[in-house]
């Protein structure tokens, strides 16, 4: 099951000028690449989230830096890019009762559609989905994406 | 190992302690009347004689001396004894003002030794010890200071002073330090530059015992650094115009014993000067009965503190003074309600999810004094929903309003970003003008 999981990079920052350029700049000297991306902000600081290529390197880099970083498992699912698909996927999941944590999605270039999601319950989430046959990515889709 | 240093003074009967210190009192107050021209003053303005000194209650007649006093008559005019007669000068930083210099005749450094290795054999601190001093060398008192009491009590010294903390931590392993004696803020910083270089204190070292001072800390820091090292720490007392690092705790790590045939311990109020009740917290004021250089009369250290003269459970008769966070002249006054910072750091500590650093700023705006407390968040506590990191502040912020009784708002920041200190940390920041 942990196959299906994505592992996903958040980091905590303050929000002020310059933090952002200082992480990326980490990534940059790591040849880390980024796929996906969110700053969820809350006044005086923020949450970084990302998914990244390679995410155990991420967080040593990371957390060496002197940064307060965590790996969480998400879910990466596949998407058609178009209408309702969105609908069907929170459909799925409501009908099992799981609850969305928070999500981010991103449009790829083989014209598929992404959506990360940190759900309350993540093998529940992996069955339903499984179920209504949806694909969910694993980190070898990262790398290719 | 050895229990008392001179276990005849460290026991002596308290009514037999009492009478040493009246035989004393009444010494000091000819010698200091008869040598120093600024006591003589002193002393007829508020028209006391010497011969009006009889008993140790008669104290109360004499004048009290405050660091003001050594700032008015910098350098020496305080000095009881010509330049000739002196061993060494201490000065202080003068961070808060005008600094004050302080003098030492052989004896005085004999005297200060003794009360140290007093000190640290009550600690079980010895000749099997190797001692790192990270207290600062040079005009601050601490390093030298803690030097020659370590010695005296017969201790290895290995004196890296503060600062070069790779180093300090290297030296630790390779010399085998068994005691580290610096400030709690440096001890913190080195056990953190340990950690990100991958070693422990607890696995990677023999440290066995800190002496930590120079700056107020918390019985809830003292459980943290004990948890996360392994080591003992004991709370360490002095200033720089009593001599310098004086007194410790002892095993019991109930109070800090002031040995009072060196020197005589009152707590009073500090707005009328009168002692307070027995067990009850005031200022204190110590008397030196010894010095010979720069003696005291009922010197305003400005501490706040409950003086217990109860036996301790060590055996030793002298009285304790107890741990209440904070100096007279450390208090914030926020919104009209009195706020130490060892109050804030005591609650602090209390929560796992805190980190070990905080600051504490204060604005006025629009007439109204705003708290805030930025705190670090330990790695381990971090999770990535932002309603669980708005919960700790909340959590943090209503311990602290049940405390201090005032609304302070918490602040999250970046792990790494308040400063830490290799002396003594500054935990408060007030930008309110009045």
């Amino acid at each position: 099951m942990e196959e299906k999981m994505i592992k996903q990079i958040s980091l905590f920052a303050e929000n002020k000028p310059g933090r952002l350029a200082n992480i990326a700049e980490k990534f940059k000297e790591a040849g880390i690449n980024i796929r996906a991306f969110t700053i969820a902000e809350a006044g005086d600081f923020g949450i970084i989230r990302m998914v990244v290529d390679e995410p155990d390197m991420a967080h040593k880099v990371l957390h060496d830096a002197g940064f307060t970083v965590s790996e969480t498992n998400v879910l990466g699912v596949e998407m058609e890019d178009i209408p309702g698909q969105l609908a069907m996927i929170a459909d799925v999941l409501s009908e099992k009762n799981i609850n969305i944590d928070y999500a981010y999605a991103f449009v790829t270039k083989t014209e598929k559609a992404f959506l990360i999601v940190r759900v309350n319950d993540i093998r529940g989430a992996v069955k339903a989905l499984d179920g209504a046959n949806v694909r969910l990515l694993d980190m070898s889709d990262v790398h290719n994406i | 190992m050895i229990e008392y240093w001179n276990p005849q003074i460290e026991r002596m009967p308290v009514d037999e302690l009492k009478k040493v210190q009246e035989q004393k009192l009444c010494q000091l107050v000819k010698y200091v009347y008869e040598h120093s021209p600024f006591y003589r003053k002193r002393f007829d303005e508020a028209g006391v004689k010497p011969e009006d000194i009889k008993t140790l209650d008669d104290v109360t007649k004499l004048p009290f001396t405050f660091k003001q006093d050594l700032r008015d008559t910098y350098p020496t005019g305080m000095f009881c004894v010509p330049n000739n007669k002196l061993v060494r000068f201490h000065v202080s930083s003068g961070t808060t003002g005008k600094p004050t210099v302080v003098g030492y005749t052989d004896n005085d450094v004999k005297a200060w030794s003794t009360s140290l290795a007093r000190a640290l054999t009550s600690i079980g601190v010895g000749r099997d010890d190797v001692m790192q001093i990270g207290y600062g060398y040079g005009l601050f008192t601490g390093g030298l200071g803690m030097h020659y009491g370590a010695e005296e009590a017969g201790c290895t010294v290995l004196p890296t002073s503060s600062g070069n903390t790779e180093r300090q931590i290297e030296l630790m392993q390779d010399l085998g330090s068994t005691v580290i004696a610096c400030t709690p803020s440096y001890l913190l910083f080195m056990i953190e530059a340990a950690r990100d270089a991958g070693i422990s204190f607890q696995d990677d070292t023999k440290l066995r015992v800190g002496v930590l001072g120079a700056e107020p800390w918390s019985e809830e820091m003292r459980k943290r650094i004990e948890e996360s090292t392994g080591i003992k720490a004991y709370d360490i007392f002095g200033t720089s115009e009593l001599s310098g690092p004086l007194f410790t705790e002892c095993q019991s790590q109930n109070g800090i014993h002031i040995w009072a045939d060196q020197f005589l311990v009152e707590v009073i109020n500090p707005e009328t000067g009168e002692p307070v009740a027995n067990g009850e917290r005031g200022e204190l004021v110590i008397t030196t009965l010894v010095k010979e250089a720069l003696p005291l009369i009922r010197y305003r250290i400005g501490d706040i503190t409950v003086l217990n003269w109860d036996e301790c459970e060590c055996g030793r008769t002298h009285p304790r003074i107890m741990r209440v966070l904070g100096r007279a002249d450390d208090m914030l006054i926020v919104r009209g309600i009195n706020v130490f910072p060892g109050q804030v750091e005591s609650v602090l500590m209390k929560i796992p999810e805190v980190g070990e650093h905080f600051m504490i700023i204060v604005d006025r705006v629009n007439e109204l004094d705003i708290m805030k407390v930025q705190i670090e968040m330990n790695e381990a506590a971090f999770s990535d929903k932002i309603n669980d990191l708005m919960d700790l502040e909340k959590k943090v912020g209503a311990a602290l309003k049940s405390v201090l009784n005032i609304a302070v708002k918490v602040e999250l920041v970046e792990h790494g970003s308040l400063p830490r200190s290799m002396g003594k940390a500054k935990k408060v920041i007030d930008n309110r003008k009045i």
